[in-house]
């Protein structure tokens, strides 16, 4: 497929919560430095893969993992795996802005602080230089000791993406980060992951098909745990190949 | 059939819930106005710095009284918050939901609501004679802090419950193991309703005579360690009341527990706005 090298490969990958299958067989590469979405209805695994792709399901009892998922070539599931190690490579912004009721400063802080800095910046350095990749450091340099609960809502998520940047992730993992917010703060995170592709390899989750259309370089479909359609979003959304994938982006279904 | 309308239900219902506040409020007022005005009367430096001499008239003041209760208060809370805590800690992050962690729940419940006086046969039988601590100051709090326990437990884990799952979420995202999720996020978000219950056990605690009478014996002398007995100030105003004539001197010991209670609320709760105020950011 490719003008880049794939930063993310799944393969074979299924997922279970306790019996239910919620991924099957699913096998996509995620390009380096572009941006990746899934689309599909609710409940077709969409956020089932991303969270995949930092572990976060292995919080839930009962879930459990098949096939192989490999970031740079190194199997995630493998045995021995740290996933500390893995959630500073994988950052992750989530569907509610969800920033830690502290300040802003140690909103951002928090990463450097569990993981450790590595020396090379200062932690004001730090936060300052991922407010300012997450757009937002002109709107709160002179109260950063406010706190991170006191900005508006997409502020709020301008945060939790500057607070996922500080660790420095290699790729950053969005599930429907727009969901919650205004059209003209959506207009904002979309400018920002534009610019954000050049540094990260974003895979976002989105309902939202004019935003996938938007936004992305590639778009995956799935439908009750399959991926039906994986291709440049260009291509899917002008010549799908699948009757399914056509009938849910012309909205018959969905 | 006699149909009222529900504007006058309306107005009934009003009556009778302001009605029932404003008796709640005046009960309390009248108490605490009671024991306030009577008793400041007595209160003079002597008596806070004199201990007492016994005897029928109640000679004396109340000062190894009062810190007999610092001390007791102070260990207790020690030996109860980082127990307490940890069990909570356990109950609401680690324990898995199946029969066992249940059972444990079950049962701080049921302790919970287990009469003091129990507890404090408990203390006398394990800590005051099976392990030789006597009448002291760390038998009486070891059982109070078993008596609290529960309580505090089960207040502590609802605050913990209470913080929003996606904090949890956020935390481990970043690369944070369990316990710096639950030291750098949980805990200082549960931490107004952990004060409270930390405050309501304070309460309790300077409350307790019975189970204490039992653990901690009776003397008035100036404890010199924690093997020595005591008297704490709800204690030795039982003893003013039941044994005495010195009524006014048990209504002045009531209010210098009365002001111990108020002033260890506010710097407990100050003590944490600070500190929630600087972690925050909320002015």
């Amino acid at each position: 497929m490719g003008d880049s090298e794939a930063k993310i490969e799944a393969v074979r990958f299924s997922f279970y919560y306790g019996k239910r299958q919620a991924l099957k067989d699913v096998n996509l590469r995620v390009k380096e430095h572009q941006i990746t979405a899934l689309i599909g209805p609710s409940g077709c695994g969409k956020s089932t893969f991303l969270r995949a792709l930092n572990r976060m399901n292995d919080i839930i009892p009962g879930a459990r993992a098949e096939g192989e998922i490999m970031l740079d070539g190194q199997n995630i599931y493998a045995p021995g795996v740290d996933v500390v190690d893995l959630r500073k490579r994988v950052g992750m912004v989530f569907q509610q802005p969800n920033p830690f009721p502290k300040t802003i400063f140690e909103n951002v802080a928090f990463g450097p602080r569990v993981l450790g800095l590595d020396g090379k910046l200062s932690m004001d350095e730090v936060v300052e230089k991922s407010l300012r990749s997450a757009a937002l450091w002109d709107e709160v340099k002179d109260v950063l000791n406010k706190s991170g609960l006191a900005l508006s809502g997409g502020q709020q998520q301008r945060l939790c993406i500057a607070r996922a940047l500080a660790t420095e992730p290699e790729v950053l993992l969005m599930d429907e980060p727009c969901s919650a917010l205004d059209p003209q703060s959506t207009l904002r995170i979309e400018e920002l992951m534009n610019e954000l592709k050049a540094r990260y390899t974003i895979v976002i989750v989105t309902h939202n098909m004019q935003q996938a259309a938007r936004v992305s370089d590639w778009t995956g479909f799935l439908l009750l745990g399959d991926l039906v359609e994986y291709d440049k979003t260009a291509e899917l959304f002008s010549r799908p190949q699948d009757k399914r994938t056509d009938d849910y982006i012309t909205g018959r279904f969905g | 059939m006699l149909r009222i309308s529900p504007r006058l239900t309306q107005k009934l219902a009003m009556t009778g819930i302001w009605g029932t506040g404003i008796v709640t409020v005046l009960i309390l007022v009248v108490i605490i106005a009671y024991v306030l005005v009577k008793g400041v009367a007595d209160i003079n430096w002597s008596f806070l710095t004199t201990p007492p001499r016994g005897g029928l008239s109640g000679e004396g003041g109340i000062s190894t009284v009062i810190v007999c209760t610092v001390y007791l208060i102070g260990l207790t809370m020690a030996i109860l918050v980082p127990l307490g805590l940890g069990a909570a800690i356990y109950l609401s992050e680690y324990a898995p939901d199946n029969r066992m962690t249940r059972l444990i729940r079950y049962g701080t419940e049921v302790l919970a609501g287990v009469p003091s006086i129990v507890f404090g046969l408990f203390g006398f039988a394990l800590f005051v004679t099976a392990l030789h601590f006597k009448f002291s100051i760390l038998s009486g709090a070891l059982t109070l802090a078993c008596l609290l326990l529960p309580t505090l437990i089960r207040t502590s884990e609802e605050a913990l419950r209470a913080v929003p799952h996606s904090h949890r979420e956020a935390a481990l995202a970043l690369g944070a193991t369990k316990w710096q999720t639950v030291w750098r996020v949980l805990l200082p978000a549960a931490l107004p309703g952990i004060v409270t219950a930390i405050i309501l056990c304070i309460g309790r605690a300077v409350g307790e005579t019975a189970c204490l009478y039992v653990t901690m014996g009776d003397t008035t002398a100036l404890p010199t360690s924690l093997f020595s007995g005591g008297r704490t100030l709800s204690m030795h105003l039982l003893k003013l009341v039941m044994d005495t004539n010195a009524f006014e001197k048990a209504l002045a010991t009531g209010v210098v527990l009365i002001v111990t209670i108020i002033v260890t609320n506010a710097i407990t709760n100050w003590l944490s706005q600070r500190f929630l105020a600087r972690m925050t950011g909320v002015q």
